[in-house]
């Protein structure tokens, strides 16, 4: 594969192959695409991925339950906490525990504030990707406010482990509702510089608007979900159709447009940090009282059978499987991650775009590299 | 005294830094060498270099808050052969060590490793159970600096590139001209 690849040779008929990556900077990782050029148009993309593969999901059947939280931290590692929350509700759905009303609004409370850093660093690193390095600082700045937050509740700035089976390891910080509060406050009055630094700049618009378009059709036969779905108009927001934790008892809107090209893609990210908001908003200031966690066995033993929770982590849709044979361990696990199915959209809608677009494109699709490879 | 038999404590000082300095080089060279290693160590620019988790605290470190650029990091270059150090952050999994491996023989030197967090020290939370985690990055590069941490935190990363500093001002020819001939492939 790699002597093909490689040793192409220049003709004319013959499109020109090229490999961007596994060491390249907008492919944020170790993604490696082997893209068909014919002038400077992209004819094909194929992505090779691998690069970053640590058999997470075999790794899993020799792990408890418990441990397997901390893997999955490691998967989409700006969804730390949605990915643990995804394991804990799959393992509390199969013991049939019921969890505390605090633990459920703490829990969907770090969800919005992982979702928030996370869109956070896409726009640092997209408007990066796009030739704005003032982006990536102001992306940054904020972001580092968030895990402040993080760090004085959980002890992690990023890789937070948060949830455990049965609630979360330990209470919030005194300190917390004080803080998310001035962060909100201070964020809303902040978000505007985002708009004037990357959303309404006349080259930004015009390297993204109409570019990478994705029909609804098309979202939907890929499963590509998360904003970049949306903003096809797929309307696929798992904490709108299947709400868990304190989803069911929060207002918000699902963000939605039409259009589906890579701006789109990118605006959808902007509104949702702003409806992040609005759903901590409405939960930060009434955290019920009560145990932050229930007893558990120390030993985790799930029924036999099969087990399924989905989740909406900050690029889509998470699915967790659990095959469980009565043992400690489960049997098998498996992960669907938002990530691997949306680049399988790539090739289709980077067709006849040029390879400056490419990056864009890729780049509004928001990838984490370790989600795709596990 | 060498570098090998010194303490962990002792790099933080930097009384010992100089005799180390002064006992390991030669005296006609010493200024010739202090000027070379004032300009090495004052503009080290690392690879934009990053499989996992903790590329992100390394995108954090050049962040205003914890700002690389201070120490004369600021520049993450995209070619290896524009770089002076590649900062391993993240798990370095079989597939991808032949690429990594590949990046280092492209850079020019001088050139250093730096291992950031608990995969590229030592395979971290994957080295006993994956089968495709290569176990630690000094199998297949020689590394300068180990940061343990899973993600280490910009902190971190800022103290273990400072010790890399302190490690090339302790240079001198000689030594450098050695270590290249250890490590270049064949």
């Amino acid at each position: 594969m790699e002597e093909q690849v490689l040793n192409t040779a220049i003709n004319e008929d013959e499109p020109y192959l090229i490999n961007m990556g596994p060491q390249h900077p907008s492919t944020h990782g170790v993604l490696r695409l082997v893209v068909s050029l014919k002038g400077e148009t992209v004819k094909n993309v194929v992505p090779h991925i691998g690069y970053i593969h640590r058999g997470i999901e075999k790794m899993c059947e020799s792990l408890t339950y418990p441990q397997i939280i901390h893997l999955t931290d490691r998967m989409d590692y700006l969804s730390a906490h949605i990915n643990n929350e995804a394991v804990c509700l799959n393992v509390e759905k199969a013991l049939e525990i019921e969890i505390p009303e605090r633990v459920k609004v703490i829990r969907t409370i770090m969800a919005e504030l992982t979702r928030i850093q996370s869109h956070q660093l896409f726009w640092a690193s997209y408007g990066m990707d796009l030739g704005g390095q003032t982006c990536y600082f102001y992306g940054l700045r904020d972001r580092e406010k968030v895990l402040d937050i993080f760090e004085e509740t959980t002890g992690g700035r990023m890789i937070v482990s948060y949830s455990c089976p049965g609630g979360l390891m330990y209470d919030i910080h005194p300190n917390f509702q004080k803080r998310v509060n001035d962060f909100i406050k201070y964020f809303r009055s902040i978000l505007w510089e985002y708009d004037a630094i990357l959303t309404g700049n006349v080259i930004f618009r015009e390297r993204t608007i109409g570019i990478g378009k994705l029909s609804l059709e098309d979202a939907v036969s890929y499963g590509v979900t998360g904003p970049s779905g949306r903003a096809s108009g797929f309307s696929c927001d798992i904490r709108k159709h299947d709400p868990y934790s304190a989803y069911d008892r929060v207002k918000f809107n699902e963000v939605l447009f039409t259009e589906g090209d890579t701006y789109h893609r990118y605006l959808a990210r902007i509104e949702e940090m702003k409806e992040s908001m609005n759903i901590i908003e409405q939960l930060i200031d009434n955290i019920p009282e009560g145990p932050y966690t229930v007893k558990m066995k120390p030993v985790l033993k799930l029924p036999e059978g099969e087990y399924f929770q989905k989740v909406e982590t900050a690029r889509g849709e998470l699915d967790v499987f659990i095959v469980s044979d009565g043992n400690k361990y489960p049997f098998r696990m498996k992960f669907r991650s938002p990530n691997f199915v949306n680049l399988g959209v790539l090739n289709h809608i980077s067709k006849e775009f040029k390879i400056a677009d490419l990056v864009a494109i890729a780049g509004s699709l928001d990838f984490v590299i370790p989600d795709i490879d596990r | 005294m060498g570098i090998k038999g010194m303490k962990y404590e002792e790099f933080k000082d930097n009384e010992s830094l100089e005799l180390l300095r002064k006992s390991g080089a030669n005296v006609f060279l010493t200024t010739i060498d202090d000027v070379i290693n004032w300009g090495r160590k004052s503009s080290l620019w690392p690879l934009t270099f990053a499989t996992s988790c903790c590329g992100i605290e390394m995108m954090a470190t050049g962040a205003p808050r914890h700002d690389f650029a201070r120490f004369g990091m600021e520049v993450y270059r995209a070619s290896p052969r524009q770089a002076d150090v590649i900062v391993v952050a993240g798990t370095i999994v079989k597939k991808m060590a032949p690429v990594l491996k590949r990046l280092y023989d492209q850079m020019s030197e001088p050139k250093y490793i730096v291992a950031m967090g608990a995969c590229a020290v030592s395979g971290g939370p994957f080295a006993e159970l994956s089968y495709s985690v290569v176990n630690g990055v000094d199998l297949i590069l020689p590394v300068d600096v180990y940061i343990p941490g899973c993600p280490p935190r910009p902190e971190a990363l800022l103290y273990g590139m400072l010790q890399l500093q302190r490690k090339i001002e302790t240079e001198n020819i000689k030594s450098r001209r050695k270590r290249s001939a250890e490590h270049t492939t064949k």
